[in-house]
């Protein structure tokens, strides 16, 4: 049993990871009612490293019904924040930080019998998610070069009250690049979208249909904390996601799907290793006998742009690369009969026409009897790159707030300058491949041998 | 003579468990002792309590797959996996063949060879081994083929047959035809020869042929599992004179895979059918061996939808050596294992005739016979046909194809690379295929 490391950085890292460690224990609890694999709980939910520079969060996290899970040796907090300023949270808090990080994360690792990878989440538009956060990931790579990191990255929308959110997410995006094996960025406007669209669901329901309650996405109930924070709803998405990337690890199936296999056939090329995830179902009919039409609708969803935790359309641009990680009573056929269904109104790249990667777990998320995380390697994330760097430059130009993070300790212009390039590059690439959309690429020319 | 089965990874584990369950369900039906007897030495051992264990080692780089399929024996009753037979990490091969061949095969070396080397102790006289996994993976594929390596290197006088898995063509993991690419042009440097099974002919069985509606793996395996039994079960041989032959990895061997160019062999049986419409079916050898043929050489692997209309050329037409070439599949040579009742009178002039093997052997040594007049696996009367032919040619050039663009772009290299693979490994690969491909094209000549 593998076990992985979650660390949780900033007011919406830590938010985000203890919707997700609630969630866990609440699906490791119906499973192992039936009396399924205990092995899974007893390991996986050791490991979390909690940092923040305020304390509200994770004191918030210390009085709740969580505080059996963390001790205090997990968490690294200060007092002043860091003004949603990059800069402070990478280089002051980074260096006056360094040495009391690396050992809680040695401690986290040293609890576990096989480490496989580490989950880092933090939200990219504040300063100690974005600048500590990315600080932490370098910190991982030196520290732990052979273990996999994957970011869950929240992204800011454009109408994002933190005015230096630009800075803060094109600073901590050439980090991303660099350090982290797998990213999977994620959009608050799209998560505020997916929720409405429950809630909508939920009250304007067709008569006869009940929307299960008890389902780990729409709800807290059941949970431990008794109480919705506003941010709740949106939290529980992004957890469920984790949730589901972990389940081949963490249960059975007759097609294991491993977090380094997610990396391996993910990431085509190094730097391009932002992953567009989709959940399916979000809600779901208390209409427990689903016949395989509901199925096919599941993966008909988890490719709409409705679904994606992106603001992004990937039916429009092109894949990379997908994964397919299904959960439930669901059958190699069925998976089969819906890739060759939708493969034709589905781009991809001219070497990777069959590009799938599928796992099948047998144990369904709590609510559902089955459901469908899809990550795709896709170049829609060039529009959403492109706009981040549009308000990065609108801000830039003028030099506004600038001083800000010059005045801190370490800090250069050409950090500036040089993340811009970074994320330029980027998106040049997806660019390149962009292009070769549309053209017909003919067949390599093969080896001839000499008879 | 016993044979020791050697499960790779998640794919292997699950087809040789379920390969287990059918031979010992099939011994325990037969009503004629020496068969049973013979096939439980081949395959399994006694303990002192009288408990069948099965004659294997699982091997895993993580242990969910290998405890479920030990404990899937272990409630059939009939018999077991022994308690110390297995080998597993914690985590697995990431799906990299280079992870697994370089860095975890070495590394878990010793202890693998230690439970092989038990294993073989156990056995009166080893008829051989038989590794088994897939192609697609990073364990089957990567540690599977370090580890026939091994076998090759310990036990250089014993016959290896690899059973090997290849995925959907449509992919179940992206880097699949690296990893392909990768395993066979090694194994074929390894192994006395590689008995295939590929998911997208196996799933057009249990949908068109055992019209199965919702199709699981295990139902994928189990037909597999089925096919490769009837090979493997005890049968009398032209060289075993009058007894079950003792040596049926390497008479198999011989007959069909004596050429170091030729090792990719492909099975098919007939009959096959839900279980519940067994006992209302009769059978006879003319129709069941007609089909067979057909099935041959139309390259086709049910008899659901057979093509008709697929003929050997005839003599006048010239040499070719296209893949397609009218959709007839040339043999170099064939197997062919009649089992159950009436085998002495069955009629097998059709697998003789010239006109479907390439030219250069004469047909009396292209066609092997093997009978047992045992039914086998409750069909009254069944035959499997084990043939070295064009019918893998296809599957493996479009393999090798999708690799070879994938390979122009680079994509995934550096995954490979960080694992001690190099561009002048993968180039290796593609051309020992290119080489295999080519061979077996030029059968129709």
């Amino acid at each position: 049993m593998t076990q992985s490391v979650v660390v949780q950085v900033g007011q919406c890292g830590n938010q985000v990871g203890c919707r997700f460690w609630d969630l866990a224990l609440r699906e490791h609890a119906h499973v192992n009612k039936r009396g399924l694999y205990d092995e899974a709980l007893s390991s996986f939910f050791r490991n979390a490293v909690l940092i923040d520079m305020e304390e509200g969060v994770v004191n918030g996290i210390l009085q709740g019904p969580l505080r059996e899970v963390f001790d205090s040796t997990q968490l690294l907090t200060d007092v002043s924040g860091s003004g949603n300023n990059w800069a402070v949270g990478h280089l002051t808090y980074g260096s006056a930080y360094r040495e009391a990080i690396v050992n809680k994360l040695r401690k986290a690792a040293e609890h576990c019998d096989c480490l496989q990878c580490f989950f880092l989440i933090h939200s990219m538009g504040g300063g100690t998610g974005s600048g500590l956060g990315t600080r932490v990931l370098s910190l991982l790579e030196e520290e732990f070069p052979d273990v996999c990191r994957i970011v869950t990255a929240m992204y800011p929308s454009a109408e994002d009250d933190v005015i230096t959110s630009p800075y803060n997410s094109v600073l901590a995006m050439r980090e991303l690049t660099e350090h982290a094996d797998c990213v999977l960025p994620v959009e608050n406007q799209s998560l505020v979208d997916i929720v409405n669209k429950i809630s909508v669901m939920s009250h304007g329901a067709k008569p006869g249909s009940v929307l299960r309650k008890d389902s780990t996405v729409t709800s807290g109930q059941g949970s431990l904390s008794p109480t919705e924070k506003p941010f709740d709803a949106m939290n529980n998405i992004v957890a469920n996601l984790l949730l589901n990337i972990t389940s081949s690890a963490r249960f059975e199936g007759s097609l294991n799907m491993d977090l380094n296999e997610i990396a391996m056939n993910l990431v085509p090329f190094p730097r391009l290793h932002y992953l567009v995830p989709s959940l399916t179902p979000l809600y779901t009919l208390a209409d427990v006998n689903i016949p395989t039409r509901r199925l096919d609708q599941m993966f008909s969803d988890a490719f709409s742009k409705d679904h994606q935790l992106i603001r992004a359309d990937p039916k429009r641009s092109l894949y990379l690369a997908c994964a397919l990680m299904v959960r439930g009573n669901v059958q190699v056929s069925d998976l089969r009969r819906n890739i060759e269904r939708l493969r034709p109104s589905l781009p991809f790249v001219s070497w990777n026409q069959e590009g799938w990667k599928t796992g099948l777990c047998s144990v369904p998320p709590v609510g559902h009897s089955h459901s469908l995380l899809a990550l795709a390697n896709n170049t829609c994330v060039k529009p959403t790159f492109m706009e981040l760097r549009d308000r990065f430059t609108k801000l830039y130009r003028k030099k506004a707030h600038l001083h800000h993070y010059l005045d801190v300790d370490g800090m250069e212009q050409s950090i500036f300058s040089e993340s811009l390039s970074s994320l330029s590059e980027l998106i040049d690439e997806y660019h390149q491949l962009d292009a070769t959309k549309a053209r017909l690429i003919p067949d390599a020319p093969r080896l001839s041998i000499a008879r | 003579m016993s044979v020791v089965t050697v499960q790779l990874g998640q794919c292997g584990n699950q087809v040789g468990q379920e390969l287990f369950d059918v031979i010992s369900s099939d011994a325990q039906d037969g009503q004629r002792k020496t068969y049973s007897s013979v096939s439980r030495e081949r395959f399994f051992r006694q303990t002192s309590q009288g408990d069948f264990e099965a004659r294997a080692v699982l091997v895993d780089m993580e242990p969910k797959v290998i405890n479920h399929s030990m404990n899937r024996a272990a409630k059939s009753g009939r018999w077991r996996y022994a308690e110390a037979s297995h080998f597993s990490q914690k985590q697995g091969s990431g799906n990299n063949w280079a992870n697994g061949f370089r860095v975890l095969g070495p590394r878990h070396r010793d202890a693998v060879e230690e439970l092989v080397r038990r294993e073989v102790e156990h056995c009166d006289v080893l008829a051989g081994f038989i590794p088994m996994m897939s192609v697609a993976g990073g364990t089957g594929s990567g540690v599977g083929t370090f580890v026939t390596q091994c076998l090759r290197d310990v036990y250089p006088s014993s016959f290896v047959l690899n059973h090997l898995t290849w995925p959907y063509g449509t992919g179940e993991v992206i880097v699949q035809n690296y990893n392909s690419v990768l395993t066979l042009a090694h194994l074929y440097q390894l192994s006395d020869a590689l008995l295939v099974h590929e998911n997208d002919a196996v799933h057009r069985i249990c949908s068109q042929q055992l019209n199965l509606k919702q199709i699981s793996f295990g139902d994928l395996n189990r037909v597999i599992a089925h096919q490769l039994a009837g090979v493997l079960q005890p049968a009398l041989t032209p060289d075993s004179c009058g007894a079950y032959s003792g040596n049926p990895l390497g008479e198999l061997v011989s007959a069909l895979a004596c050429h170091p160019e030729y090792k990719l062999l492909s099975a098919c049986s007939i009959p096959q059918m839900a279980s519940a419409s067994i006992a209302f079916s009769t059978f006879s050898w003319p129709a069941l061996l007609k089909h067979l043929r057909q099935m041959l050489i139309a390259n086709t692997k049910m008899e659901e939808g057979i093509d008709w209309q697929v003929r050997p050329p005839p003599a006048s037409a010239g040499r070719t050596s296209s893949l397609t070439a009218g959709g007839f599949n040339a043999s170099l040579a064939n197997l062919l294992i009649l089992r159950g009742k009436d085998v002495y009178s069955a009629e097998t002039g059709g697998f003789e005739d010239p006109a479907i093997y390439t030219s250069w052997l004469p047909p009396a040594e292209a066609l092997s016979l093997w009978k047992s007049p045992v039914p086998f696996d409750k069909y009254e009367k069944s035959a499997t046909l084990v043939s070295n032919s064009q019918a893998l040619l296809r599957p493996l050039d479009d393999m090798v194809r999708k690799a070879w663009n994938m390979f122009a772009s680079r994509a995934y290299i550096h995954q490979y690379v960080k694992f001690g693979i190099s561009e002048e490994d993968f180039l290796d690969s593609f051309t020992s295929l290119e080489q295999v491909i080519s061979s077996y094209a030029q059968l129709q000549c």
